[in-house]
C-alpha cells in the first residue's frame, strides 16, 4: 500500500524507495517543517537520501528522519544533520556497519543530556577515537574486524551519560580501550559493565562527592559532632533501576550511597552530613516500639512524625542545618494530589512533615495545621517521645482518613526525602514472618567451610602511568611459606665460603661496638667543649652572661635498623651467566645465605622474601624468614630450597613486603631488593608499565621513611635502574661470581 | 638576701576563678599541711589561673617559672656571675621562692629535663631544704614555702613523664575542662559576652574535644574560647571569630578544618 503524500516536492528530493518511509512521511515532514528552516530541510533530506543509499534497509532512514528534527531544535544548530548522516556513511564504509542503528537510536538521548552543538561534537569525536581503536586488522594496515564493544558501548551510552559528565565518559571509555584493545570478550564486558574494573572506573568517574573521598571527613563529623561511632557502609544507587536503596542503619553499619551529587544548593559533602546527622539524631533519640499493632499507614505516618521529632531536636542543638533541611525537604504543593484518582495519603503526611519543619509553609489545611499545633506541643515540653509521635499519628491517620487512600495509585511526587533512612530500627516485631523461619534460621547452623590452604589473596593497587592514577585492587598476592629442604647445604655453603666469612668477621668487628656519638652543651660532661669555653670566656670578659654548658659528653648511638631482603625468584634465575659454573640461583642462595649470616651476626633485624608473578591474577609471595625467627634450620631449610619460575611483577612485591617492614619499630628500615632483571610480566605488553609501577611503589616506601636498595645483576639495568631507585638507590652487579661476597659486604658499607 | 622585694610577687587583684569542685578547699588543706601540690590537665584549662587564684586567696608571693628542655638545674637554683668585682652568687628562681616563702610554681615540668627535675627532691619531702652544692650552703625553706608543679597528661609520650620518684613527692589534682554550663558562664565572665553565645562558643568546643586522638592531639581549650569571645565582644562576625580564634591555631588538617568549620556553621545559624 502507498500513501499519496501531499508534499511531492520535498519526497522528490529524498531519494530513497522503502515503503515504510512512503507511510509516515507526511509526519516527517511536518515534524521538520516546524523545526527547521528551508535550508535546513535541504541539508535533512540529502542526509536522509545519503543514509538510504548505505544499503542498511529501511530503519536507519527512519530513525534519521524521525529524530533529527527534534535534535536540531534540542540543539539549536542544524550542522547536526550533515555531521550525523556524514558519521553514519563513514561507518558503512567500515566494517563497522552493524554499529549503525544502535548509533542512531542513541543520538536523541546523547542530545537531551549534552544539549548543545558542541558537546555532541566532542561526544563524536569520543565515540570515533574509541571505535578507530577498537576496530583491529589481522594484517597489514587495512582495517578489517569490527569493533566489539562499540555496539555494546552504544546500547549503554544513555545510561553511561546520566552517569558520567563527558570527560567522565572519554576516561572510561579510554580505559576500556586502553586495557582491552586486543581482548575482544573482555572488551564486551567492559563497555556492557559487566567486569568488576568496568564498575570501578565508572564509580571512581561519576560526578558528584564520592563517599570514597570524604569516609575520613564522615567519620570525624559523626564523632565530634554526635558523639557517636560506626562503620560506614556505602551501596550504590547506580545498579538498581528499579527500587532505589535508601540509607539505614544497623548492628553492622550505617548505610550510606557512594555518591551524592549538590542538589538544591547542598554540596555533596554537607548531604551526606545530612542523611549523617539524620541517622545519628535517630541513634540518639529513638526509641523501638512494636511494629505488630500498627497498619502499614500507621506505621508509615508514624515514621514521617518520629523523623519530624529527631529533626527537631537535631535543629534545637544545631540550628544552622535547618537551611540544608529546607532545601531538600520536599515541599508538597498543596491540592496538588486529586483525592478522587489517587491515593493522597503520603501526600497529607509530607505536608505535615514539610509544615513542621518549615514555619512559612502557608498550608491552609486545617488537620495539618491542628497536628503542627499539636506536635510543637509536645515536643516543646521535654522532646517527646518515640511512643506520643505514635499516638498523634494514629490520630492523624484516624481525622484525616478518606476513601481514596486505599487505591493502588499512591502519590509519590514531592514525597521522598532523600536524606532521610528507612526507619527499619524503630519498629520491633514480635511475630516474625513465616518467610524468615523458612530461610534465615538454618543458615547459621553450618558456617562457611574456611579454605585452609594457604591465606587469602591480598590486593595490591597498581600504577598507571597512562592516567596517572592507580588501577584499584590490580593485582592479586599469594602468600604462603617457602617450601623447605635440607638445612645442611646452606650450612655447606658457609662452610665453603669460610675465608669469606672470617674477612667479613673482621669488618663486623670493626662496626659492631658502634661509634660515640659527641653531645655538646653540656653543664657537665665527660670532656672540656673547647669551642664552646672559649666563647664563654669571650662573654666573660664583655661582661654578658657567659654560657656555664661548656663541656661535652658521649653516649652510644644505638644500631636500630630493620632490613626487608626481598628475592626476584624469576625463571631468568636459571640461566648461568658466561664464565660461570653456577646459576644466578645458585649464586643468589650464596650470596643470601651469607648475608643473612651477617645480618645476623650484627643483630639486625631482619626478614627475607621472595618473589615470582604469572600474570596480575597471581603473584606468589615466598615468605622464607620473618623478622621473629631467628636465622636456625628451618629457615636454612628454606633458603635451601629456593627455586625460580615465572616473571617478575615487582611493585606489588615491594607494596606487600614493604607494609611487613612499616610494622617493624626501627630508627632506619632498609629494603634490599636483589634483582636480575627489570619489571615484566606475561600479561604487560608495554615495559614502561610495570617500570613505572615499581617506580612508584619504591616512592610509596620512600615516602613512608623506609629506604629502599636494589642490587641488580641485570648488566643492561643502567636503562631503567636509575628511574627506578633513583640516583644512589641501586648497584649493578656486573660479575655475578663475585655476588657472594659482594652482597654482605655492601650491606655493611650502606649500614654503617 | 633581705633585698628581695616581695611585693612583686604577691598578686594584687583577684584572679577571676570559678571553682569546678572542691578543688578550693582540698588545696588549702594542702597548703596548710605545706605539701607539694602537682596539677594535671589538657592545655588551657585554667591550671595558672587557678594557682594565682590560690596564692591570691592565701596572700602569698608567687613565683612562677616556665619551664623547657633546654632548662638546667641551675637555672632553677642560680648561678655564679662575673662581673667586674670577681663573681657573684645569683639566686635561681627557686631559691628566691624558697627564701622568702613564696608559692613557686613550675608550669609544665615534663618539659624540663629530667636531671633538672631531681634538683626539686630535698625541697619537696620532710627535708624542706635546698642544698646549693655550687655555692656550699643549704638552704632551710621558708614556713610559707609551697612547691607546685602543673603538666599536661596529653603529652605524655614515652620520653617526657615524671620519674616515679618526682611524681611520688607530690599530691596531685586532676583538671578538665569545665561542665558545660560552668564553662559557658566562665566565658561569659572573661569574654564579656551573653551567655547564650557562650554556649555556643562551649558546644563548639565539645565537638572539636571529641575528635582528639583521631586527627586532634588536643581540643579547644577553654582559653581558646575566651579568645573567641573577645573577638566577638570587639565585634566580629561570631563565625568569624571561632574560625580565628578556635578552629586555624589548633590545626592544620583540612579535613579536620572542615568539620569544625560546618560545626561553627551548624551552630551559629
Amino acid at each position: 500500500m502507498t500513501t499519496e503524500t501531499q508534499y511531492p516536492d520535498y519526497r522528490a528530493k529524498l531519494k530513497c524507495s522503502f515503503e515504510q518511509i512512503e507511510e509516515c512521511f507526511d509526519d516527517y515532514i511536518q515534524d521538520a517543517l516546524r523545526n527547521l528552516t528551508n535550508k535546513g530541510i535541504e541539508a535533512y533530506l540529502s542526509g536522509a537520501s545519503l543514509i538510504c543509499m548505505i544499503g542498511r534497509g529501511w530503519e536507519p532512514v527512519s530513525i534519521y528522519l524521525e529524530e533529527m528534527p527534534q535534535m536540531v531544535a534540542r540543539l539549536h544548530d542544524e550542522a547536526i544533520l550533515e555531521v550525523v548522516s556524514k558519521h553514519v556513511w563513514d561507518m558503512s564504509r567500515s566494517p563497522n556497519g552493524k554499529a549503525i542503528p544502535p548509533f542512531m537510536q542513541c543520538l536523541p538521548e546523547a542530545s537531551r543530556r549534552l544539549g548543545t552543538m558542541e558537546q555532541m561534537e566532542n561526544f563524536f569525536d569520543i565515540l570515533f577515537d574509541m571505535l578507530d581503536k577498537t576496530t583491529t586488522s589481522v594484517h597489514g594496515h587495512h582495517k578489517t574486524h569490527s569493533s566489539q564493544g562499540f555496539p555494546i558501548l552504544l546500547q549503554q551510552i544513555p545510561y553511561l551519560l546520566n552517569q558520567l559528565s563527558l570527560e567522565g565518559l572519554k576516561n572510561w571509555i579510554d580505559y576500556g580501550v586502553r586495557n582491552y584493545r586486543s581482548h575482544p570478550e573482555r572488551q564486551k564486558d567492559y563497555f556492557a559493565l559487566q567486569s568488576a574494573d568496568s564498575k570501578a572506573m565508572l564509580q571512581r568517574e561519576r560526578h558528584g562527592t564520592l563517599f570514597m573521598d570524604n569516609e575520613r571527613l564522615l567519620d570525624m563529623y559523626l564523632r565530634s559532632m554526635w558523639e557517636d561511632e560506626s562503620y560506614f557502609v556505602p551501596y550504590s544507587e547506580g545498579f538498581d533501576e528499579l527500587r532505589k536503596p535508601v540509607p539505614y542503619y544497623d548492628h553492622l553499619g550505617i548505610r550510606v550511597p557512594d555518591v551524592y551529587d549538590d542538589k538544591n544548593g547542598v554540596s555533596g559533602l554537607n548531604r551526606y552530613r545530612i542523611t549523617i546527622a539524620h541517622i545519628a539524631a535517630h541513634r540518639k533519640w529513638t526509641t523501638p516500639i512494636i511494629a505488630d499493632n500498627f497498619s502499614p499507614f500507621q506505621r508509615m505516618a508514624i515514621e514521617f512524625l518520629e523523623d519530624s521529632r529527631v529533626e527537631y531536636l537535631m535543629l534545637r542543638e544545631y540550628p544552622g542545618l535547618k537551611k540544608y533541611l529546607l532545601a531538600l525537604h520536599p515541599a508538597p504543593i498543596e491540592g496538588d494530589c486529586d483525592t478522587e484518582k489517587e491515593s493522597c495519603i503520603r501526600h497529607r503526611v509530607a505536608m505535615l512533615s514539610r509544615a513542621i519543619l518549615d514555619e512559612n509553609h502557608g498550608y491552609q489545611n486545617e488537620h495539618i495545621l491542628d497536628f503542627v499545633e499539636r506536635f510543637y506541643e509536645i515536643v516543646k515540653k521535654d522532646g517527646g517521645s518515640t511512643k506520643q509521635m505514635a499516638d498523634i499519628a494514629v490520630l492523624f491517620i484516624a481525622r484525616t482518613r478518606l476513601q481514596s487512600d486505599q487505591l493502588p495509585s499512591i502519590r509519590f511526587d514531592n514525597t521522598v526525602v532523600d536524606y532521610r533512612d528507612d526507619n527499619r530500627h524503630m519498629w520491633m516485631f514480635i511475630e516474625e514472618g513465616d518467610e524468615e523461619e523458612a530461610f534465615e534460621d538454618h543458615r547459621d547452623a553450618t558456617p562457611e567451610e574456611l579454605e585452609t590452604d594457604g591465606l587469602p589473596p591480598r590486593h595490591y593497587p597498581e600504577w598507571d602511568y597512562h592516567t596517572q592514577t592507580f588501577k584499584p585492587d590490580w593485582v592479586s598476592l599469594y602468600e604462603s611459606i617457602h617450601p623447605s629442604a635440607n638445612a645442611g647445604d646452606i650450612d655447606a655453603i658457609l662452610d665453603k665460603h669460610k675465608a669469606l666469612a672470617k674477612q667479613l668477621k673482621h669488618i663486623l668487628d670493626m662496626l659492631k661496638p658502634q661509634q660515640f656519638v659527641r653531645v655538646r652543651y653540656q653543664e657537665e660532661g665527660s670532656e672540656l667543649d673547647l669551642d664552646v669555653a672559649i666563647r664563654s670566656l669571650i662573654d666573660y670578659k664583655c661582661g654578658a652572661q657567659p654560657d656555664p654548658r661548656i663541656n661535652m659528653s658521649h653516649k652510644h648511638d644505638g644500631r636500630d635498623i630493620a632490613v626487608m631482603l626481598l628475592l626476584d625468584l624469576s625463571a631468568s634465575l636459571n640461566d648461568i651467566p658466561d664464565g660461570a659454573e653456577q646459576s644466578i640461583l645458585q649464586l643468589s642462595q650464596e650470596a643470601v645465605t651469607l648475608l643473612a649470616w651477617t645480618i645476623d651476626q650484627l643483630g639486625d633485624k631482619f626478614a627475607i622474601a621472595g618473589f615470582h608473578s604469572d600474570t596480575r591474577h597471581n603473584v606468589r609471595y615466598y615468605h622464607l624468614k620473618g623478622y621473629s625467627e631467628q636465622f636456625d634450620d628451618t629457615v636454612k631449610g628454606r633458603l635451601a630450597a629456593m627455586e625460580a619460575g615465572f616473571s617478575t611483577r615487582m611493585g606489588s612485591a615491594i607494596r606487600h613486603a614493604g607494609h611487613y617492614l612499616d610494622a617493624q619499630k626501627a630508627d632506619k628500615k632498609l629494603m634490599l631488593i636483589l634483582t636480575d632483571g627489570e619489571p615484566s610480566d606475561i600479561d604487560v605488553e608495554d615495559e614502561q608499565y610495570l617500570i613505572s609501577d615499581t617506580k612508584k611503589a619504591v616512592d610509596e616506601l620512600s615516602s613512608r621513611g623506609m629506604f629502599s636498595y636494589c642490587i641488580s645483576l641485570d648488566k643492561k639495568a643502567d636503562d631503567y635502574i636509575q628511574d627506578i631507585f633513583g640516583v644512589g638507590g641501586y648497584t649493578v652487579i656486573d660479575n655475578v661470581k663475585k655476588l657472594p661476597e659482594k652482597l654482605p659486604m655492601l650491606f655493611t658499607a650502606l649500614t654503617s | 638576701m633581705t633585698d628581695i622585694d616581695i611585693e612583686q610577687y604577691k598578686i594584687s587583684e583577684e584572679p577571676f576563678y570559678e571553682a569546678q569542685d572542691d578543688e578550693v578547699a582540698l588545696y588549702e588543706a594542702a597548703y596548710d599541711a605545706r605539701l607539694p601540690v602537682m596539677i594535671k590537665g589538657p592545655t588551657g584549662c585554667g591550671k595558672s589561673r587557678f594557682i594565682e587564684h590560690m596564692a591570691w586567696k592565701l596572700g602569698k608571693p608567687l613565683i612562677t617559672v616556665a619551664c623547657n628542655e633546654d632548662m638546667t638545674a641551675s637555672d632553677l637554683v642560680g648561678r655564679y656571675l662575673l662581673d667586674a668585682n670577681g663573681t657573684r652568687w645569683l639566686d635561681g628562681p627557686l631559691t628566691t621562692a624558697a627564701r622568702i616563702g613564696a608559692i613557686c610554681y613550675l608550669d609544665e615540668i615534663v618539659e624540663a629535663r629530667q636531671d633538672t627535675t631531681v634538683v626539686i627532691h630535698p625541697l619537696t619531702d620532710h627535708r624542706r631544704t635546698l642544698p646549693l652544692d655550687k655555692k656550699g650552703e643549704l638552704i632551710d625553706a621558708h614556713p610559707d614555702f609551697q612547691l607546685v608543679i602543673s603538666y599536661n597528661p596529653g603529652y605524655q609520650s614515652l620520653m617526657k613523664d615524671l620519674k616515679q620518684s618526682t611524681k611520688q613527692r607530690f599530691t596531685g589534682l586532676d583538671f578538665d575542662y569545665p561542665d558545660s554550663k560552668t564553662e559557658a558562664a566562665i566565658v561569659a565572665k572573661e569574654g564579656s559576652i551573653d551567655e547564650d553565645t557562650a554556649g555556643k562558643l562551649v558546644k563548639i568546643a565539645h565537638t572539636a574535644r571529641n575528635l582528639k586522638g583521631h586527627g586532634l592531639d588536643e581540643g579547644i581549650s577553654t582559653r581558646l574560647l575566651v579568645y573567641a569571645a573577645n573577638l566577638i565582644n570587639k565585634g566580629i562576625a561570631p563565625k568569624k571569630a571561632c574560625r580565628m580564634a578556635l578552629v586555624r591555631p589548633i590545626t592544620d588538617d583540612a579535613d579536620i578544618r572542615s568539620t569544625l568549620d560546618h560545626s561553627i556553621d551548624s551552630i551559629f545559624a
